[in-house]
Parts: C-alpha cells; sequence; structure tokens
C-alpha cells in the first residue's frame, strides 16, 4: 500500500511523540506525584492537608491519562517495547501500579470520613502512590541506560534474566533520586502557584530550594557516571531504517562511551542537557525571588531537558539488551507496521490538540489560588 | 512452557479483568443516568432534582475511583504477563487501546473533576455538558475496548507477516466495524445501563419502605424504571444479536454453550435444561424447546448450527493444513527469499494458527502424529458445562430484567410509591434484596465470552498458552496474593461508603447544608418538599 509517509519517518515522528507523551506525562502528572510525595511534609494539620490535596483534586484524574495513554500508544506504535519492558521489569511494575491505584481512592476516600486515624492512613497512601512512582520510574530508566538482560529467541519470544533487586544498582539509584527531585521541584512549584500565601507555601518553596539544588547536582553526577563509566551501545553493520521490524534482521554491539556519541555527531543536541542544569536554576531562582510563574516555568524546562538527554542519548536505541546486544529494540526494528503508523499519527493529529483544548480549558475554570477558607467552605472539596 | 505459569497468568487476568467489570457496569449506566436526572434540573429549573443529581453522583464518585483505579492495571497487564501476545498482534491489538486513551478517557477524566469541583465555577447548562462529556467518554471508553476484545473473538483485517512473526493489520476499517465488536458494544454498555437502574432503583426502594427521603426517591424510582425498561430490553434483544453474530466465526462457542455434541436437523431446538458431561461427550436429561436455537442463530428455519464434534472434524483438517504453514515460516526464518515456502505459507497461513495448538503437546509441530492432531483438535472445545451453565444464569436474569422493570414502570406510571399493600411491598423489598443481580449476570457475560473463546487468546490465531511472558511461578504468585490483598481491602472499603452514604442520603456535608433547618428526626427535610 501507497502511504504519503515513509516508514523510516513514521518510525521516527513516533520515537518523538513517544517522548512528547512521556514528557507531557512529567509535566503534568509529575507535579502530581511530586505534590502527593511533598504532602506529610509541607502541611500540618487537616486543613493545611486538605489544601494540598484540593490544590491537586480536580484535576490529577486527567493527568493521569497521560501515563495510560503512554502505555496505550507504545503499545499501538512500539508493540515490542511494551512486551519486552513491562514483562522484564515484572515486580517493579507490580509496585508501581499498586501505588498508583492508592492515589485514586486516597484523593477520593479520605474526605468521606472525618475520623483522623483514617485521614492520616490515606495520607500515607498518597504520599505512597506520588514517592514510590516517581522513584521507580526513575530507576527504570537508569536501567533501561544500563542495558537490560533480556534476549529474543527465533520466534521472537522475550526472556528476562534477572530479578527485582538486580534493579536497583548505584547508577540506578542515582536516577530514581533524580526523578523524585525534580518532581518534588515540580510539585513544589505548582504548590507556590496554587496556594494562597501561609505556612503551607512557605514550607513548599523551601522543599523546593532543596529539591533544585539536589537536581542540578544529580543530573550533572549521572552525566559524569556515563562519560567516565563509558557506558552505552552502539549499532553495528548496515541498518535499513525501513526494513522489517524484527531484531534479528540488524544487528548491534555494546561499545564505550557511546551514549555520547550523539552529542558529537549532532552538537544541537546539547540543548537538551543544557536545559536540564538550567531549568531547574531557573526554578530556583524563580522562587527565591517569588516569581512563581518563572519557577513552574523552570522546572517544566528542567523536567523536558532531562528526559530528551536520555531519548536523544540513546538513539536509535530504546531498549538496549546488556546480555545480548543483538536483541536490543531500536527505533528501525522495533515498531509497528507502516500502516498502523499512519493510521495510528492521523488519529493523533486529531484528537490530541482537542485533548490540549479541552484540559486548558478545564485549568482555566479551575484557576485560581486555594485557600484555607475554601477548604472550610466548599462542600465540594476533598 | 511451564503449565502453570500459563496457568496462574490466566487466573491474575480472570481476577483483575472481573474484579474491574465490578465498577465499570455502574460508571456507564449511572453517568447517563445523571445527565437525565440533571437535564430535568436544568429545563425544570427545580432545586430537588439537583439533589437528586448531587446524592447520585456522589455514589457515582465512589464507584468511579476504583474503576479508574482498577483500570491502570488492565492497561499495562497485557505487556507484563501477556508480552508474547502483546508482541504477536499489538500492531492491531494496541491500536484501539490507545484511542480509547485519546479520545474518550481522557475526555472522562479531564470532565470527572470539573464534575464535581465545578458545581459553582460553571452555569447550570455549562455543568450539565460537563456531565455528558463524563457519560460520552465513559461509554466511548467502552467502545474502544470492546473493539479491542471484538477483534480477539473474530480477527479480521489482519494476516500474519512471517518477516515479523506476528498479526499486522491490513485493513483498520475492517477491525473498526467488526460486526462481533458492534454487537458487545451495545450488549455491554445496555447492561451497565441495567446495572445502574437496578441500584437506583432498589435503593429508592429501600427508603421509599423506610419512608425517608422520598422526595429524592420517588424521581429517581422514576426514572429508574424508565431507563431500566429501555435498557433491559436492549440488553436482551441485542443480546440475540450477538449470539447471531457468532455463528460466522465463532461456531463452537455457540456449540458448546448450548452443549450440542452433534449437528442436528434443522432448525435446532434449545436445551432449556441438561447435564452436559464431558466424558461422555453427550449431555443428560436434556429438556428442549424445539426450533428457537435454529431461529437465533441462523434467523431462518433450514439454516444448521453445527455441532462439536463436527467442528472438532473440521479443527483437524486445519490443523494439518496449519502444519504446512508452520513449515514454510520456518523455512523462510532461514532463507527469506524460499520461493517454494512462500507459496506454500501464502496458502495455508490462515490455518497457521491451528498448527500452535500442537506446541501444547510437542515442541515442533512438524512431528505431530495422527494421535497429537487429535488431542489438540479437541483441545478446540471451551469449558461445556461451565459455558452451559453460566449461560443460562446470564439468559435467565436478562429475561427477569425485563418482567421486573415492566412492573416497576407500571407502578412508576400508577404513581404508587407508598406501599401498604402485599404487592407493592413485596416488590419494593424485593428491588433492594436483587441489587447484585446484574453484576453477577454481568460477570457471567464476561466468563461466556472468554471462557468460551479458549483455547484461544485470538480466535484461531494465537492459542492462550502461548501468549503469556515467560515469569516465573513465584513471581506470578507474589503478584496474585498481593493483587488479591489490595483489591480485597478496597472492596471492603468500597462497599462500606457506599452504604454509609446511601444510609445517609442526599445530605450535604459542609456549608451549603446550613441552609436548611434541622428536624426532629435529625433529618434535613428536602427543598420543594
Amino acid at each position: 500500500m501507497d502511504l504519503p509517509l515513509d516508514y523510516d519517518t513514521l518510525r521516527l515522528i513516533w520515537w518523538a511523540l513517544m517522548g512528547v507523551l512521556l514528557i507531557a506525562f512529567a509535566l503534568t502528572d509529575g507535579f502530581d506525584l511530586g505534590v502527593a510525595a511533598l504532602l506529610p511534609f509541607v502541611a500540618k494539620g487537616d486543613a493545611e492537608r486538605r489544601m494540598v490535596i484540593n490544590s491537586i483534586g480536580a484535576t490529577w484524574e486527567g493527568n493521569q491519562v497521560w501515563f495510560i495513554l503512554g502505555g496505550g500508544a507504545i503499545f499501538a506504535a512500539w508493540p515490542f517495547v511494551y512486551a519486552v519492558s513491562f514483562s522484564g521489569f515484572y515486580l517493579a511494575m507490580f509496585v508501581v501500579l499498586s501505588a498508583l491505584i492508592l492515589r485514586p481512592v486516597g484523593f477520593k476516600y479520605r474526605s468521606k470520613k472525618p475520623d483522623p486515624k483514617w485521614r492520616a492512613r490515606w495520607d500515607w497512601a498518597l504520599f505512597v502512590g506520588g514517592f514510590v512512582p516517581a522513584l521507580v520510574f526513575g530507576v527504570a530508566v537508569g536501567n533501561v541506560l544500563a542495558g537490560i538482560p533480556f534476549r529474543l529467541d527465533g520466534d521472537l519470544r522475550a526472556f528476562y534474566e534477572g530479578g527485582l533487586l538486580g534493579l536497583f544498582h548505584p547508577f540506578s539509584l542515582l536516577a530514581g533520586l533524580l526523578s523524585v527531585a525534580m518532581l518534588v521541584l515540580h510539585g513544589a512549584a505548582w504548590l507556590a502557584i496554587k496556594i494562597e500565601h501561609g505556612p503551607v507555601h512557605d514550607r513548599a518553596t523551601r522543599f523546593g530550594v532543596l529539591a533544585a539544588v539536589a537536581s542540578v547536582l544529580l543530573f550533572a553526577i549521572g552525566g559524569l557516571f556515563i562519560w567516565q563509566g563509558g557506558m552505552g551501545f552502539r549499532v553495528e553493520g548496515v541498518v535499513d531504517p525501513s526494513g522489517p521490524s524484527n531484531p534479528h534482521i540488524a544487528g548491534a554491539a555494546a561499545a564505550a562511551g557511546a551514549w555520547l556519541d550523539n552529542f558529537g555527531r549532532y552538537p544541537w543536541m546539547i540543548l537538551a542537557p543544557a536545559l536540564g542544569l538550567l531549568g531547574p536554576l531557573v526554578a530556583l531562582l524563580g522562587i527565591v525571588r517569588k516569581r512563581e510563574a518563572l519557577a513552574f516555568g523552570g522546572s517544566s524546562a528542567g523536567t523536558l531537558g532531562v528526559i530528551a538527554t536520555v531519548g536523544l542519548a540513546m538513539f536509535p536505541f530504546i531498549l538496549p539488551s546488556s546480555i545480548d546486544p543483538a536483541s536490543s529494540l531500536t527505533v528501525w526494528n522495533a515498531s509497528s507496521s507502516h500502516l498502523t503508523l499512519f493510521v495510528m499519527l492521523l488519529v493523533t493529529l486529531v484528537f490530541l490538540p482537542l485533548v490540549l483544548f479541552y484540559t486548558a480549558w478545564v485549568y482555566k475554570v479551575l484557576f485560581g489560588r486555594v485557600t484555607l477558607k475554601d477548604v472550610g467552605s466548599n462542600p465540594d472539596y476533598y | 512452557m511451564d503449565m502453570a505459569v500459563i496457568e496462574l497468568s490466566r487466573l491474575q487476568f480472570a481476577l483483575t479483568a472481573l474484579y474491574h467489570f465490578l465498577f465499570v457496569p455502574l460508571t456507564l449506566g449511572l453517568s447517563f443516568m445523571l445527565v437525565i436526572m440533571e437535564s430535568i434540573y436544568v429545563m425544570t429549573g427545580r432545586e430537588i432534582w439537583r439533589t437528586v443529581t448531587r446524592f447520585w453522583g456522589k455514589l457515582f464518585g465512589i464507584n468511579f475511583v476504583l474503576g479508574v483505579a482498577t483500570g491502570i492495571t488492565m492497561e499495562f497487564q497485557f505487556g507484563t504477563n501477556w508480552s508474547y501476545f502483546s508482541h504477536y498482534v499489538g500492531d492491531i491489538f494496541g491500536a484501539p487501546l490507545a484511542i480509547e486513551g485519546l479520545m474518550a478517557f481522557f475526555l472522562e477524566a479531564t470532565f470527572v473533576g470539573l464534575m464535581f469541583f465545578g458545581w459553582d465555577k460553571l452555569s447550570k447548562l455549562g455543568h450539565l455538558l460537563t456531565t455528558f462529556m463524563v457519560a460520552i467518554g465513559s461509554n466511548l471508553s467502552a467502545l474502544w475496548i470492546l473493539i479491542a476484545n471484538g477483534w480477539m473473538q473474530n480477527p479480521v483485517g489482519s494476516r500474519f507477516n512471517p518477516e515479523t512473526m506476528r498479526m499486522e493489520v491490513t485493513d483498520f476499517m475492517a477491525v473498526l466495524f467488526n460486526p462481533v465488536a458492534q454487537a458487545k458494544f451495545v450488549h455491554t454498555v445496555s447492561a451497565g445501563y441495567v446495572t445502574a437502574s437496578v441500584l437506583v432503583l432498589g435503593v429508592s426502594a429501600w427508603y421509599l419502605l423506610k419512608g425517608k427521603w422520598t422526595a429524592v426517591a420517588k424521581r429517581s424510582f422514576t426514572v429508574a424504571a424508565a431507563f431500566g425498561l429501555a435498557s433491559s430490553l436492549s440488553v436482551v434483544v441485542l443480546g440475540d444479536e450477538s449470539g447471531y453474530a457468532l455463528t460466522d466465526n465463532q461456531k463452537m462457542k455457540l456449540a458448546s454453550l448450548e452443549a450440542m455434541w452433534h449437528t442436528e436437523k434443522a432448525p435446532a431446538g434449545i436445551a432449556l435444561i441438561g447435564f452436559p458431561s464431558v466424558k461422555d461427550r453427550e449431555t443428560h436429561f436434556e429438556i428442549k424447546i424445539p426450533y428457537v436455537l435454529g431461529l437465533i442463530a441462523t434467523r431462518s428455519l433450514t439454516g444448521e448450527v453445527t455441532g462439536i464434534n463436527e467442528l472438532v472434524v473440521k479443527a483437524e483438517e486445519r490443523i494439518e493444513n496449519g502444519v504446512r504453514a508452520y513449515d514454510a515460516v520456518e523455512r523462510l526464518k532461514t532463507d527469506r527469499g524460499d520461493l517454494a515456502a512462500r507459496e506454500a505459507f501464502e496458502r495455508h497461513k490462515l490455518d497457521l494458527g491451528y498448527a500452535m495448538l500442537l506446541k501444547r503437546f510437542l515442541a515442533d509441530p512438524r512431528a505431530a502424529t495422527p494421535d497429537d492432531i487429535r488431542q489438540a483438535a479437541w483441545s478446540t472445545v471451551p469449558n461445556v458445562p461451565v459455558m452451559f451453565w453460566v449461560f443460562r444464569v446470564m439468559m435467565g436474569l436478562g429475561f427477569f430484567f425485563i418482567a421486573f422493570f415492566a412492573a416497576a414502570f407500571w407502578m412508576a406510571s400508577i404513581r404508587k410509591f407508598g406501599c401498604e399493600n402485599g404487592f407493592c411491598r413485596l416488590f419494593m423489598r424485593a428491588a433492594v434484596w436483587i441489587i447484585p443481580l446484574p453484576w453477577i449476570a454481568a460477570e457471567f457475560g464476561w466468563i461466556l465470552a472468554e471462557v468460551g473463546r479458549q483455547p484461544w487468546a485470538i480466535e484461531g490465531v494465537l492459542p492462550t498458552f502461548l501468549g503469556a511472558s515467560s515469569l516465573t511461578v513465584s513471581q506470578l504468585w507474589t503478584t496474585i496474593v498481593g493483587f488479591t490483598l489490595l483489591y480485597g481491602a478496597l472492596a471492603v472499603i468500597e462497599v462500606r461508603l457506599m452504604l454509609a452514604a446511601i444510609r445517609k442520603g442526599p445530605v450535604e456535608d459542609h456549608g451549603a447544608a446550613a441552609d436548611h433547618d434541622e428536624t426532629a428526626g435529625g433529618y434535613r427535610p428536602l427543598p420543594a418538599e
């Protein structure tokens, strides 16, 4: 069938779209995770906690759909990636899913009883629902960068040789902490915008300062790890970017320092790590100068920069295999068929702008700071 | 291949999916009932309808969050537990799931927050529109999920690609307008509407029996009776439609839910009751109604409904052809340019999946003996007694709901709500006690659809036992126990909160309630009463 876009172009577009979805998830639901992780520390007493919860109460559900959509889009466009990553990270996925399951319930059920013990329990459930996914997502990215111990057999069935504990090594923990710092900063910046000035606002900005400094340091150390550790993989041999999605047909090999190759080849890509370093600093400036929109912009830019850095550094790899580099999944060997990528692009072009439009409208309706007074009087609040 | 891993993976999927579907039907139905109630509020401007809407909205919210929470698991479980399935059919199956997120779940989830938080931030019409978006979003969500599931039952618009060792889409429109998916969609959402109607009717009946909140209860009762009657008719009529759709592509499912071991002379009768025996391959003590099955399944007096034995003979043939296709695929693996192999593959590719059934009994299907083939052919028969009974319970409940809502509709029409006499009181009590029944019918419906497809994950294409991830038994036990504990605890909490909210009735928690005076009984009178 003749389609107006080439297979390799579509693969590139879908690689970028996967990045867009992950970044959209980190920028929207990211602050929900950060706020939940901050909940027990920035808010004391029920009224303050309810202020924090209601600052995201009406919108977190829509934000979370970026995560669900990310899962669905990877399934549709990169079925191999969906199959290998989630089964490989089996128990880690279970931990993340359980934590995320606590979130919707925590938001809704906490307010159903006035009993302080009941509410305190849900506060911790919400904390777990924010902190644990933030940490595990980072750990997962750290593992992807280091390579995952999987191989594919002749029928392209994936076998994973590693357990839950193997996922935690110094580099992946570093990545996990970076993810927590980044999202906590983002959450603090959100609270700075959304909560009335007062003790909660003050505590949130103090945590924001800490998280901004931690983000910059951890990101820089991560870079050093990759540089000094010579991490990375490199494609060897001739690759057909429009070839069939079958890793057995094109090879790859591990090579020292290969994750830095792309930055040498395409110097413009350095923009991404630069944004990853500067974003948190801008956020820091915004917090100190009490320019809250600037702080939120800075944390957003930083998050975008960090995620883009990972994607660009690894290109064309998506999931490198540490035990059988020839099984590695890349942009050129792990996608859906030409037709599926094309149809899904059309669907995305129609519906994504629509989603952005009504999401923006909902945020506009709900615009304004949450105050202690609201929490006391509004019967619809959690 | 470790059969324990496969059985446990199936168990986990069944548990998490059936659990998820405890919450979904109510979301599907109650969201539209909220739209109806709120529309009346907007049109009449009477405060009582606002109270009605907000009260059921509260119950909707308690239920909704668990639907969302357990839906997260479903979105990722194909990857975690069915990774070969995901690789094998992701090219087709992934698309409806992604579109579901983009088109439906986003709509539902973005507006649901505004629905709860936007009462004083939006105009009346603006809020009604928001509620409507939630209803449309959740129902569209069901559409895409059932397009995905419909494709598993009837895999149209796709072919196997030996270069990528998976199924790939050839015709998206065929996947989208799959007749099985269409029938399933309408049947499933109608079942959701029935579920919500039964709950609203039951709770309203309880209030009426107690003489509490009668203004809210009468109005809710009326809405539920009308909506429930229409939906219960639709669920049975369109369930029949999915029975009709079965005949072209899932003859085995039909034969096994009827426990029809042999083809009968047309038109076939339907078994009212009987005791199917898998060992003897026949049904004992059968009582049949003549003609009915033939009429439903073929819409004619002359069409034949094929029996299990005859379908097994056909499966043997397809397995033999499938082995030829399998052999061709293996040859193409070593030499992509082997023209003879490609030609053989093209000729037999539609039966490739049947060869894979042999992998349960031996590693290489090409080495199969006639005995292996016979055994594999008999493995295409799903669990007949389960199918037979589950179908009868579901169908019986379906007819019961029609009668039940007809009575409710009649009572609402003559405005008979205050019950002193026998039948009326009996009916109101029954309405409370039958609240769990639609859930049983809905869960049985899924068991029928999914057990009936076995041994296939994708009918005729991929056997279930090949779809599972390469996990260990201990990993699976960890997650099964984990999910059971987590889900179990949440279920207890949810039911308690629901009951507490129902007992409390349509009172507002905070400031807004202060407008009304307390009465001696501790209840606030409702506006407009």
